[in-house]
């Protein structure tokens, strides 16, 4: 006799937790030739609340681990999801409608982003810092921060790729983030979430939220604790969005789906830009100079 | 080691402390503004000799020249003429008919390296030859030892035998190393009973500055703060021309105000300066650019 | 340690400075100024005209012109124009041009410090002393920069952006017109300058200076006007990139105004900087920073230090020293050079300060003004400074832009942090402490663009600058100031 499937059931991340939206809705998740894979959570605007707060609460102890360690920890999300990788592929293979050759393929791409971004955690600061040489007696050197928590939001993640491309690209540096799982790869996406939970990633430092753009879109744009926004693929409500945005000056970025998936997005530029430059000035004493007098 | 007195020298920074006094620098003094500085400037000055090769001619010139710094201009006299002790009574006797006081330097100066009773003879010896103010060295060895205590007793112990002369301690801060070391020894002299803090002895490159200077007068300030006793500050050598002594003036108007605006609370000790000053008085006087060939070198 | 008593000291002494007035014989300034378009100054096609005054004794200065839609447009098109030559023209030699400007700056930077103090109310020394060196300083910096652009941005190929409008506040008026103009240029962008309507004065004597230059006409265009000349210039569909200082309030609507429109932006918006004082500080010289942070500028600064946050063990020291200190300050006459407060910008900002005043006297606040007097003619504000101020006064979470303190204080470090972060700004913050691992540990947890340790309100072109939060994005200065005008593939 065969054995009958248990199938899993799909929930939002958040915290670290793994909860049902608290509206109790639901959308069908379907393959690429429309069949059903799955009820997914239609997350609501109080889902993207809790999530950023969530992501708030752990942000400034996210920021605070070292550089290597940050490293560490997205190195140890690629180690799982390579341990994974058959899951992943075939999960993949349904949800996009892709060969078992493509799907692994693509799920070995992202573990290569991964590691890719990972080695940045204790580089970027060294490449874009700068001691500034100021005319007066002051050391005064420039550094990036995080810029808090950002808001990603796309109209609908084409791929598993994509998707995990932005997730890295936007935590190394000490930022964390909400995420809406476009409806193509949400299955994925919070597949991935298992992963995260267990690779000492902080809670709340990825929040991953399944539902629709439009109805989250405007609440993305406006939080006014969210210090950021991305903006990934083609919105039509665009213009509003970045008025929303308006409100607490969120920094806006526009990505395409092209660009993340080009092998140019794994540049260091694209994180610097989630970023802060801080300054810094201090006297600089010059006592034992021939010049001085105290 | 518990601290033996009752204070905490803050620290000080450079950078801010220097940007400070560049600000008392840009003030721009004009006119009677002018003519009243450099007369009060005037008369703080300690017009001051101190080489081995001092003689009873020498002393006699200065003590002329402090009288009457000028031969017609309406000017003050200088506040004190500064010497070694065995020229107390030659200046003394110089100046038996004016308010000028006479200082003497002791306490082995300008190193104070000798033992505290040959420095406390010192000190009686220009005492007795009639000095009205004593201007002693600290015991910078020690201080830069760490025996803090040991340079506040000495001090302590100075002041006891001076009783009614008034006592300037010299802290030699161009061999203190830092402003941090320059604050913590002008609250050692003060609590331990100076009447005077001092910058320099004259007798190392390195003198007074208006950073130093300001350091002491904050340190004079918060003393005053504490116990209400108004203690008088003198920087000495290096400052030689008029603009920069009353730079100094603005310095002391602006932190400490009136009750030290005067030569009781300010002196300045110098020998050059009082010519500068002059020429300048004689220049608001007459419109015209002064030549030192009209001014007496004593 | 820090008992306080009744000695008191006495800053009024019989020895008072005279006045020392600057001069204003040798500076040029016409009765009447056009619009800088193509090189050349033109009427404007308005005809209106407004006064600009000195707000130090509300006196005329000059007839400034009010540009409207057809200006706009036209010097919009004079630098969309002038960019293919300007683009064309030698990265070096583009340099070369740059030099100049800051050269004729500092050749007449009497004159420039004088009309700056005339138009703006700021005090001489410090037109003289920060503005105008600093402007000059900032034209060399960025000029260096011209044809050195390829190794700003290692991996990247780096271009122009196009045409930019900047439009700049008039608490910094000549400063901030460098702040803006010289990166602008030196990256191959052609620009066009609103300067605030109250100080136009410096922008438009910098037209003529540019024009001394040899700049090729169109490079820099200078147009004059309200809030309403800015709405014109932001909305104009051939910009290609907006810089603007300014109130966060203005910031929002030209963040608005560029929604969904591919326009970079960079913003450099209000503040309320928190200005922390611990115990183990050098006390002395925190006073003499808190000072500075608060009162540079008539308290006209976006970065300026209007919270101060003093450790309680040491409050009354700060307090009295601080009183003390007031007592030194000299306020009146601008153009007097030992005035160290000037006058309010205009009468406006005044009504705004006063505003705060009320509302600090309505919330029962306690605090000191300086006891000097002030001239009865003019736009002068006393510098105040309230105490014991709760974190929820209007006082210590709006922007005031004047010569008022708030003094707030705090036990833990932990504590002083919160409350400093605790404001949806986020541009500058000032820590005093003598201990190293303190400083370090405040600047990394200060939600701020630019931390000043045991220092406040120092400026340099090589410095970068800007906000976090609502106090804007982008930075202003250094080599992070080039983002902001360059395309990078």
């Amino acid at each position: 006799m065969a054995r009958v499937e248990v199938l899993k059931t799909y929930k939002l991340f958040i915290d670290g937790k793994f909860p049902r939206t608290e509206s109790g809705r639901y959308f069908k998740a379907k393959d690429a030739v429309g069949e059903f894979i799955g009820n997914m959570c239609l997350a609501s605007r109080k889902d993207f609340r809790n999530a950023i707060k969530a992501a708030r609460k752990s942000q400034s102890s996210w920021q605070d681990r070292s550089a290597y360690n940050r490293g560490q920890i997205l190195y140890r999300i690629a180690e799982n999801i390579e341990a994974r990788k058959k899951e992943f592929s075939d999960l993949i293979a349904k949800e996009q409608g892709l060969s078992q050759k493509e799907a692994m393929s693509q799920v070995e791409s992202a573990i290569d982003r991964v590691i890719y971004f990972s080695g940045w955690t204790d580089k970027l600061q060294q490449v874009f810092s700068s001691v500034n040489p100021v005319a007066s007696n002051h050391f005064n050197f420039s550094i990036l921060e995080p810029m808090g928590v950002i808001s990603i939001l796309s109209d609908s993640f084409t791929s598993f790729f994509e998707f995990i491309s932005v997730v890295s690209a936007s935590i190394l540096s000490g930022n964390s983030i909400v995420i809406l799982a476009g409806e193509n790869a949400s299955l994925s996406a919070l597949t991935f979430a298992e992963v995260l939970a267990h690779s000492d990633v902080p809670n709340g430092v990825v929040n991953i939220l399944s539902g629709k753009a439009e109805e989250l879109s405007s609440h993305f744009a406006s939080h006014m604790d969210s210090n950021a926004l991305i903006l990934v693929g083609k919105h039509t409500n665009r213009a509003e969005l970045e008025t929303l945005a308006t409100e607490n000056v969120k920094r806006v970025f526009c990505w395409s789906h092209e660009e993340i998936k080009a092998s140019k997005f794994e540049n260091p530029y694209y994180i610097k830009a989630l970023n802060e430059v801080k300054t810094t000035w201090h006297p600089i004493e010059n006592i034992s100079s021939s010049s001085s007098t105290y | 080691m518990t601290n033996p007195f009752d204070f905490v020298s803050p620290p000080i920074d450079q950078i801010g402390l220097i940007e400070r006094t560049q600000k008392f620098s840009t003030r721009s003094i004009k006119n009677d503004s002018k003519v009243q500085a450099l007369k009060l400037a005037l008369s703080m000055i300690d017009l001051t000799t101190l080489e081995g090769k001092d003689t009873i001619g020498k002393v006699q010139q200065l003590c002329a020249k402090a009288k009457k710094p000028h031969d017609f201009m309406d000017v003050p006299t200088v506040a004190a003429v500064c010497v070694y002790p065995n020229m107390v009574r030659v200046a003394k006797q110089a100046l038996s008919k004016s308010n000028i006081k006479v200082a003497s330097v002791a306490t082995a100066f300008p190193s104070g390296m000798s033992s505290l009773k040959v420095k406390k003879e010192d000190v009686r010896y220009a005492i007795e030859e009639g000095a009205d103010e004593i201007d002693m060295v600290i015991s910078r060895g020690k201080f830069l030892q760490g025996e803090y205590s040991y340079v506040f007793e000495e001090i302590a112990t100075i002041k006891e035998l001076c009783k009614e002369v008034s006592l300037k301690v010299i802290l030699e801060t161009g061999e203190l190393g830092s402003l941090d070391n320059i604050r913590l020894a002008s609250d050692i002299a003060l609590h331990a009973g100076a009447d005077f803090i001092k910058t320099s002895t004259g007798k190392i490159s390195s003198a007074a500055t208006m950073p130093i200077t300001l350091c002491m007068l904050e340190a004079i300030r918060d003393y005053y703060k504490k116990t209400g006793l108004k203690i008088g500050m003198k920087p000495a050598g290096g400052i030689s021309e008029a603009k920069l002594a009353i730079h100094y003036l603005v310095m002391v108007k602006e932190t400490l105000g009136q009750d030290w605006l005067n030569n009781s609370k300010f002196r300045f000790g110098a020998s050059r300066l009082a010519n500068d000053l002059l020429m300048q008085l004689r220049k608001q006087e007459t419109g015209f650019y002064q030549s030192s060939n009209y001014f007496s070198n004593d | 340690m820090s008992k306080t008593n009744s000695f008191s000291l006495h800053f009024e002494t019989d020895w008072k400075y005279a006045d020392a007035p600057e001069s204003r014989d040798h500076i040029d300034l016409k009765e009447q100024y056009e619009l800088f378009i193509n090189g050349q100054f033109q009427k404007c096609s308005s005809a209106k005209y407004f006064d600009s005054i000195n707000p130090a004794n509300e006196t005329f200065l000059a007839k400034i012109a009010e540009a409207n839609r057809e200006d706009i447009d036209q010097a919009v098109k004079s630098a969309k124009s002038a960019l293919a030559q300007w683009q064309k023209l030698q990265a070096k030699e583009r340099a070369k041009y740059i030099f100049r400007i800051a050269r004729l700056i500092q050749e007449r930077a009497r004159e420039f410090s004088v009309i700056e103090t005339l138009d703006g109310g700021k005090p001489i020394k410090e037109s003289r002393d920060i503005d105008i060196p600093l402007a000059a300083a900032h034209f060399f910096y960025y000029a260096g920069w011209a044809d050195k652009l390829e190794y700003a941005f290692p991996g990247k190929s780096v271009k122009p952006i196009g045409v930019v409008a900047q439009i700049i506040p008039w608490n910094f008026p000549l400063l901030m017109a460098a702040w803006k103009i010289a990166p602008a240029i030196a990256c191959g962008n052609t620009v066009v300058l609103k300067p605030a309507e109250t100080t136009s004065l410096t922008a438009l004597k910098l037209a003529e200076l540019i024009q001394d230059a040899g700049l090729p006409p169109g490079v820099v265009n200078i147009v004059t006007g309200a809030g309403e000349t800015g709405a014109e210039l932001v909305n104009h569909p051939d910009i290609d990139k907006i810089a603007f200082t300014g109130s966060t309030e203005v910031g929002k609507l030209i963040q608005k105004s560029v929604a969904g429109r591919n326009v970079k932006t960079t913003l450099e918006l209000g503040g309320k900087a928190a200005n922390i004082i611990f115990k183990d500080a050098p006390i002395e010289q925190a006073v003499e920073g808190i000072i500075n942070g608060i009162f540079f500028n008539q308290g006209h600064v976006c970065c300026a230090g209007s919270r101060l946050f003093i450790e309680e063990s040491i409050e009354k020291e700060v307090l009295e020293k601080l009183k003390w200190r007031l007592e030194t300050l000299s306020v009146g006459d601008p153009m007097d050079k030992n005035t160290d407060i000037g006058a309010i910008n205009s009468k406006q900002q005044l009504d705004t300060i006063k505003k705060y005043i009320k509302i600090a006297k309505e919330e029962g606040l306690k605090g000191f003004e300086s006891n000097q007097s002030i001239p009865k003619k003019g736009f002068y504000c006393k510098p105040t400074i309230f105490t014991g101020v709760s974190q929820s006064s209007r006082l210590a979470q709006e922007e005031i832009f004047g010569p008022v303190l708030v003094v707030q204080t705090f036990r833990t470090i932990d504590e002083v942090i919160e409350k400093a972060n605790n404001t949806p700004y986020g541009l500058s913050a000032g820590v005093w402490t003598d201990k190293g691992s303190k400083a370090f540990n405040l600047s990394s947890r200060l939600k701020a663009g630019v931390v000043w340790a045991n220092t406040f309100n120092k400026f340099d072109p090589t410095s970068p600058f800007g906000g976090f939060k609502e106090s804007g994005f982008g930075r202003e200065g250094g080599l992070q100031g080039l983002d902001a005008y360059l395309k990078m593939d």
